[in-house]
């Protein structure tokens, strides 16, 4: 049994940012993670000086790390760090820049995450995504997770007795979710029909369950709630986060992540239970990963999700409201940045304004990230649990 | 000072009065070269590599590299040759004396025989017979052996004539060969297939007796002729000018035969 | 039953002729990058083997390939073979690629499986294996970029089971094809063409040199009707040339069976010419061939219905490491060998696999002083005949050669003494 994590003293998240989705873009990763940093400062009023911790996520600012990309920008931070973990990245960052400011070695860090999509850079992404996937997925074709997921797909299927339905009603939940956000690249009503009906990507992935990559970037502050209130930043509090790399390397096939081994602290440092939670967002490429993340986060026993499915609505202002800027499946997914897309919708939900609507009463959200399907499977997963600033009663007005 | 005959030599090809005719066969790869029993080492093919052909190796010129072994194609044997001529003087095709790659030539037709009988032996018999009709075979001249064999040539197969027993071609016998050695001091033989003995002279007494004796007394053999049938039974005059080869047994030639009109 | 793809061929029928009016598809081959330590499956691909890593000092089986043991971090790593069977736990059809090959080729199955010995492992599905879960077999095989690939077969045999692409995309399998063998006057050359005619082959052109040189073993090819005999002989650059003129367009497999081998020690001969005979056709013959054969080979590979595939050189273990009893002819050998390479790397791009083989001595005249055993002709035809079928690269037939390749591994200094002794 692993020593329990010391609580977070008084770490808030602020200044939720996102440089808005675009399918293809001819602009540079550097160009999405500078403006993302621009509207940062502009968004909590400060001077660029005024950051003196960064962290940075991105596939695509090769051959430039976190580094490199300080000259680029002309930042001196003392505390830098780059993450390259995919869509765990938001939860990594997270944690390390919490410890960061608890310690005094930064006041405020900045957490980006951007990436640019050219023409042709998603094959050439995946072509040389890890050596084991060059070595061991690439050759047999399935090029990108979408051969590596139909596998856990069919596999969860096979073993839950999940149906086509079960995540085609995600999808459609979560789209019902993004009518209202004007970010998102998706805002066309999908139904269970048109979810059943279009085309096989690679058995039993249909169109739908698939992300889109684009270009785009997001933002989020963390700092102490002392320097946010002499801000006067709206911000949401980190109650606790967890953690976790290659989790049951012995499974021979994924069907749980690192959550699993973890909720029970995530739970304990942040003093409450799943019951308590008001909102999800769960790390979405493939409805699978949903299903995998409400069971391991808790929500429901494993092989329950199904079940769960049928139980819930998912929408918004439903009940479980899941993914409730309509996800990554709606907004699209900016290669590391999808992890941060879940961080910035829940700071928005809790300090009372979001992109789409608002969840009634939510004081309590939980993200989940998930990334890097270094082979057949995803190795980084992470979860952190956010409360509404004030009160804990009171609902937030928009 | 000119001379009347040099002179009247080239009025005469000039004017169509003498005839040049080639007997030599086109040196090429897929021309039959002369086989050895494969533990004996062997003549080297002739070849012929594009060095350049008007392109990236050399743009604006044509030529080729040859490889050949020096008994291969229409060519001369020197008497170093055969072991029998290995200490004579001048024995080697860049040491031979130069007027004797000019000489006449008496062209003797067995194409009757060597048809009914590839392994036919000319015999001091028929070169007697030759003499009673045509007259003596001078001194210093070639004695050339007709058989037509030549024509076999574009079939491979039929020119070499193998079978389990060996080479099947004809040559003289060793009687012939002493008799136009010893008796009537020729300048050497020639003949139409692939070597101036018989296909089965090893068998003879002593073994490939053209080589053996005519070689050992200082003279020369011509192989691979043809259009010995354009020639006629005397009177020609053979230009056979070996490559001058540093020591060389032999040579691919270019042979022609001045004959009059 | 599932039905044949469009351009397989069911079993004893000619190859539908191709409309010479479609354009020829270009080929084109899988990703080829791998790492170093995944090099080890392509080795073990190119000789037919399943091998996975496994740990000289905890036992663990791993894979995908690492450099350290991923249970001890042990770096004392080695191929091993393995158990050749797996559960499939899950499985998709994949329908579209990314990379042009597989665009070329989707739909297409893949499955992860867990192998008897233990990791997981995706591998490229056979149309004919059952839906998960089930049992089937695991092979290690070469794609056409010449690396290794896990294919999935059923547990039995199928019906006309060789029609799947996977399977016609990793074996050069002579069924339907048309194949040259360079020299068939010997008695190698002869049972080569006969082996080939019975794996199926469509046609066999029988390579001849030096007419004039008698041999019954040519005769008796010549009666027989899919076997047309043609002029070549490798030491001349025309000859190659002419033949490859004539049907270089439309040769699918090229054996070169052509050799020169004169025994003796490098002392007992003065001179080079019969080194440089050796040279002419084991050496330059191979690079005429090459140059002649390989651009039509190259353009032909993506043909359809049937397409050109392979390139068998009869090598000989004397390429390994030289028998100073047959010194010229060891170096000449280990020339072409190297050449092999050459020709390898100038195929790969176009999916033409280059097949080596090794055999030790032979039982022909130039052996007839080697004690037995030898390797009979009909060995190795029926060697080249299974690496055509299998699709492999590198190939030791009998036990001399097995023999050799092991003690050459495991310590080549050691070998160059034992057969200098």
């Amino acid at each position: 049994m692993r020593a329990a994590a010391r609580p977070y003293d008084d770490v808030v998240v602020a200044a939720p940012v996102t440089i808005p989705y675009v399918r293809h873009s001819i602009k540079s990763a550097h160009w999405f993670l500078a403006q993302a940093l621009a509207k940062l400062i502009e968004a909590a009023r400060l001077r660029k000086t005024d950051i003196d911790g960064l962290a940075v996520s991105s596939f695509t600012l090769s051959p430039d790390t976190a580094v490199g990309f300080t000259q680029h920008i002309g930042l001196s931070p003392r505390f830098l760090e780059h993450v390259p973990m995919g869509g765990a990245s938001a939860i990594v960052q997270l944690r390390r820049a919490a410890r960061a400011v608890e310690a005094g070695e930064a006041q405020i860090v900045a957490c980006i995450a951007g990436d640019t999509n050219h023409v042709d850079s998603f094959r050439l992404n995946t072509a040389s995504f890890s050596r084991f996937a060059r070595d061991a997925v690439y050759p047999y074709g399935s090029g990108g997770p979408n051969g590596s997921f139909a596998l856990l797909t069919a596999h969860y299927m096979r073993v839950f007795g999940a149906t086509p339905e079960d995540y085609g009603k995600l999808c459609v939940a979560q789209r019902r979710n993004a009518l209202t956000n004007p970010l998102a690249l998706f805002r066309k009503e999908l139904s269970l029909e048109e979810y059943l009906s279009a085309r096989l990507i690679a058995d039993p992935i249909r169109l739908f369950d698939c992300v889109m990559p684009c270009a785009g970037a997001d933002g989020f502050l963390v700092m102490r709630r002392a320097t946010a209130r002499k801000l006067e930043l709206p911000h949401a509090r980190l109650l606790a986060a967890i953690e976790r790399h290659n989790a049951y390397p012995d499974d021979p096939v994924q069907f749980r992540g690192g959550w699993a081994l973890d909720r029970e602290a995530l739970y304990a440092q942040a003093g409450v239970s799943p019951k308590d939670i008001d909102f999800l967002e769960a790390y979405d490429d493939y409805p699978v990963m949903t299903l995998m993340q409400i069971e391991d986060l808790g929500f429901c026993a494993k092989g329950d999700g199904p079940q769960f499915v049928r139980r819930h609505s998912f929408t918004t202002q439903g009940s479980f409201p899941l993914n409730t800027s309509g996800g990554q499946l709606s907004m699209g997914q900016p290669g590391a940045a999808g992890g941060h897309l879940g961080v910035v919708e829940a700071i928005r939900q809790l300090i009372g304004a979001p992109l789409g609507t608002q969840v009634r009463k939510a004081r309590l959200g939980l993200v989940s990230g998930f990334g890097m399907i270094n082979y057949d499977r995803g190795l980084c997963s992470g979860a952190a649990i956010f409360a509404a600033a004030s009160g804990r009663k009171r609902g937030h007005k928009r | 000072m000119s001379s009347p005959v040099l002179t009247h030599l080239v009025s005469d090809i000039v004017a169509g009065r003498l005839r040049v005719v080639d007997l030599t066969h086109t040196l090429a790869p897929e021309f039959p070269p002369i086989v050895l029993p494969p533990e004996f080492g062997e003549s080297a093919p002739v070849r012929i590599e594009e060095a350049s052909r008007y392109d990236a190796r050399g743009p604006a010129w044509y030529w080729n590299n040859l490889s050949f072994g020096e008994h291969t194609g229409t060519h001369f044997d020197a008497p170093i040759h055969w072991v029998t001529g290995r200490d004579l003087p001048n024995n080697a095709t860049d040491t031979i004396c130069l007027d004797k790659f000019i000489a006449s030539a008496s062209v003797i037709d067995c194409t009757r025989e060597a048809g009914e009988d590839a392994d036919y032996l000319l015999s001091v018999a028929k070169l007697r017979a030759f003499e009673e009709r045509h007259g003596r075979i001078l001194p210093r001249s070639w004695v050339l052996m007709r058989t037509d064999w030549s024509k076999r040539a574009s079939d491979p197969v039929a020119f070499q004539n193998f079978d389990e027993t060996g080479q099947h071609t004809p040559g003289p016998d060793v009687e012939a060969v002493r008799f136009l050695v010893e008796e009537r001091d020729v300048i050497g033989f020639g003949t139409e297939t692939i070597g101036t003995d018989a296909g089965q002279a090893s068998h003879l007494r002593p073994p490939y007796p053209c080589h053996a004796l005519m070689h050992g007394a200082g003279r020369f053999g011509l192989q691979c002729l043809t259009n010995l049938d354009l020639l006629p039974p005397t009177g020609a005059v053979l230009i056979a000018a070996p490559l001058k080869i540093r020591q060389g047994s032999g040579s691919p030639l270019r042979v022609l035969a001045l004959v009059a009109a | 039953m599932s039905a044949s793809p469009p351009g397989s061929l069911g079993s004893g029928q000619r190859a539908k002729r191709r409309n010479p009016l479609v354009p020829l598809k270009p080929p084109s081959v899988p990703p080829s990058g791998r790492s170093r330590a995944a090099q080890g499956l392509t080795a073990a691909a190119a000789l037919g083997i399943l091998a996975l890593q496994r740990c000289e000092d905890c036992g663990a089986v791993q894979y995908p390939p690492r450099d350290a043991c991923v249970q001890c971090l042990s770096a004392k790593l080695r191929w091993r073979p393995m158990r050749v069977g797996g559960e499939l736990l899950s499985e998709t059809l994949i329908r579209h690629g990314q990379e042009l090959f597989f665009r070329h080729r989707a739909p297409f199955r893949a499955g992860l499986v867990r192998l008897d010995d233990g990791p997981s492992a995706i591998v490229a599905l056979h149309r004919d294996c059952e839906p998960a879960p089930s049992r089937l077999r695991v092979r290690l095989v070469l794609d056409k970029a010449g690396q290794a690939l896990m294919i999935g077969l059923p547990e039995k045999d199928t019906p006309d089971m060789a029609d799947d692409s996977l399977i016609r995309d990793t074996t050069c399998a002579p069924r339907a094809r048309k194949v040259l063998i360079t020299d068939a006057k010997t008695k190698l050359g002869r049972t080569m063409v006969e082996a080939l005619l019975a794996a199926g082959a469509e046609l066999v052109w029988a390579g001849f040199a030096a007419p004039w040189k008698p041999s019954p073993h040519l005769d008796a090819l010549g009666a027989l009707e899919p076997v047309t005999l043609v002029p070549l002989d490798v030491s001349d650059e025309t000859s190659v040339r002419e033949l490859a003129g004539s049907i270089g367009g439309k040769v699918d497999i090229l054996i070169n069976t052509a050799e020169y081998h004169r025994p003796g020690t490098i002392s007992s001969r003065p001179g080079v010419e019969t080194a440089r005979a050796e040279m002419e056709v084991n050496y330059f013959g191979l690079l005429r061939l090459t140059q002649a054969f390989s651009p039509a080979l190259k353009a032909r590979a993506a043909d359809a219905p049937v397409s050109s595939t392979a390139w068998v050189n009869i090598l000989s273990t004397r390429a390994l490491s030289n028998d100073p009893a047959h010194g010229t002819f060891s170096a000449s050998k280990a020339a072409a060998f190297s050449l092999t390479q050459a020709l390898r790397a100038d195929l790969q791009a176009s999916g033409i696999r280059v097949i080596n083989v090794f055999p030790g001595p032979i039982e022909d005249e130039w052996n007839a002083l080697v004690p037995p055993p030898k390797l009979s002709p009909a060995a190795l035809a029926k060697a080249v005949v299974d690496a055509l079928e299998r699709g492999l690269e590198d190939v030791y037939p009998g036990e001399i050669a097995k023999d050799l390749i092991a003690r050459f591994l495991e310590n080549p200094k050691a070998l160059e003494r034992e057969l200098s002794g």
